[in-house]
């Protein structure tokens, strides 16, 4: 049986090889996938989220991190479909319209794979319609909307709009998040969440699923 | 005290004000709107910039991805733009603006990022920048790649970091303190160090104190106009060009030598910095 707390600790230390293998060696030995996720998967993830608010961990390290736990949670993922474990929700994740940057949109991507969720990026710069028709296609519950530039915010609003206008707003949660955003904005257009960072993504989407 | 060189302002939100819609590539206005760019540039020199920079901030090969193989193009141009527009009043040194992906991640390679700056600092140099200015950079790694190719050009490198994340707003958004930065941008060779954008003029003035006291180089401070305000149409800076400019005096004993503005700041901004730092 090899040494679990090495999982932890890849995960830890943002090692994407170290954490699979570790992850596949315990596969081998007979380890359950959930006491994988729950026993050391979960715990370092909340780990990198407190020393990320304590500022040891900035978003280098989160992303690292993130890619870890992604990289476990791809082999566990069909072991955990099989035993009829169902993901924690399929989140569509997009920068909008006008706005290229992608950087914390991937770093709630992450975080949010490696949470559990099944996630739909559909990258940078993305028409509220094309948001709308993923989530139709895909029967997401939950969307999640980033933004760095305070010029391309309002292009949240239109997509929310546009949900409003395919008569699809009751059916999803939307999140909104990205260096301008408040929550005072994500209020004033109608949006059901926001956080200030990737580390906070995480339990708000799990809040807005169980809504 | 040393003698202090007045910088510009905003540029994207000049350009806004002249028909640029939201969301839409700045730089590309170089090639279909040349006249309102030199207009800019022009704006600033006439408001008393000793130095303005040019609007090419995102024209690396990586951050125009949308743009392919027209990077050397927009360069041109935005040098030409802002030499017309300075018309002698001013020197005009370019603007090197992020690569927008994270080294540290591997979301890009140190040879992608390398490649993706020497072909734009080619482009300005051939240009007839007069100088080369990295700014808004998160990542200490990128930024010394970045100033390893400006000094190819053999043309003065300004290299300035973004501080705006952290409990105390005193970090880059990877987590870089100024000590950190000032060390590694002066070890890389550039030769004058800076912070740009951030949490508004009233933070950079310890954030310039640390550069100043971090490395023997001049310091370059652009600052936003305060913290920006929410409002139903986006988001406002609410400080106004006397309240910024009251704050430039605190720059420049802590160490500041160039000074300008950035987010929220525009040519009467620079008509207040001249008034009050020059006056």
């Amino acid at each position: 049986m090899p040494d679990l707390n090495r999982l932890y600790e890849a995960i830890l230390n943002g090692d994407a090889k170290a954490s699979a293998a570790v992850t596949r060696e315990a596969l081998d030995a007979g380890t359950q996938p959930m006491d994988l996720v729950n026993g050391y998967m979960v715990p370092a993830m909340d780990e990198v989220g407190k020393r990320f608010e304590c500022e040891e961990y900035f978003v280098p390290e989160l992303l690292l991190s993130g890619r870890a736990m992604k990289a476990s949670m791809e082999l566990l993922r069909p072991l955990l479909a099989q035993q009829g474990v169902e993901s924690a929700g399929k989140v569509v994740i997009g920068t909008v319209k006008g706005d290229l940057h992608d950087i914390g949109k991937n770093l709630v991507a992450c975080m949010l794979e490696g949470g559990g969720f099944e996630v739909i990026d559909l990258g940078a710069d993305v028409a509220p319609d094309v948001f709308v028709a993923t989530v139709r296609a895909k029967n997401a519950k939950l969307v999640a909307l980033s933004a760095l530039l305070t010029v391309t915010m309002n292009s949240m609003k239109t997509t929310i709009q546009a949900f409003h206008n395919a008569g699809m707003r009751e059916q999803v949660k939307v999140m909104v998040g990205g260096a301008p955003v408040t929550q005072q904005f994500a209020d004033e257009i109608g949006a059901d969440g926001f956080c200030e960072n990737a580390s906070a993504a995480v339990a708000l989407a799990r809040r807005l699923a169980a809504a | 005290m040393p003698d202090i060189a007045i910088l510009d302002g905003a540029w994207g939100t000049e350009l806004q004000a002249r028909g640029l819609a939201a969301g839409e590539c700045p730089d590309e206005w170089n090639l279909s709107h040349p006249d309102e760019v030199t207009a800019v540039a022009a704006a600033y020199a006439a408001a008393g910039s000793q130095i303005i920079l040019t609007n090419t901030f995102r024209s690396n090969r990586i951050a125009l991805a949308g743009h392919n193989g027209r990077a050397a193009e927009f360069n041109a141009a935005g040098v030409a733009h802002s030499l017309r527009g300075a018309n002698g009043r001013a020197k005009v040194f370019a603007s090197v603006g992020p690569c927008g992906k994270v080294l540290a991640a591997g979301e890009v390679t140190e040879d992608e990022v390398r490649e993706a700056f020497e072909e734009q600092v080619s482009a300005l140099a051939a240009a007839g920048a007069q100088g080369i200015v990295i700014e808004t950079m998160s990542e200490i790694a990128e930024a010394v790649i970045a100033v390893g190719a400006a000094r190819k050009t053999g043309l003065p490198v300004v290299a300035s970091m973004a501080f705006d994340s952290g409990r105390k707003k005193d970090r880059t958004m990877t987590g870089a303190t100024p000590e950190q930065a000032a060390v590694q941008l002066t070890d890389a060779g550039a030769d004058i160090i800076g912070a740009n954008c951030g949490c508004g003029i009233e933070l950079y003035i310890g954030i310039c104190a640390r550069l100043h006291t971090a490395t023997a180089k001049p310091i370059w401070i652009k600052a936003n106009a305060g913290l920006p305000e929410l409002t139903n149409s986006g988001t406002r800076y609410h400080m106004g060009a006397q309240e910024f400019a009251g704050h430039a005096k605190a720059l420049r004993e802590a160490g500041a030598s160039y000074v300008g503005g950035c987010c929220g700041t525009n040519p009467e901004f620079i008509r207040a910095l001249c008034a009050a730092l020059k006056g």
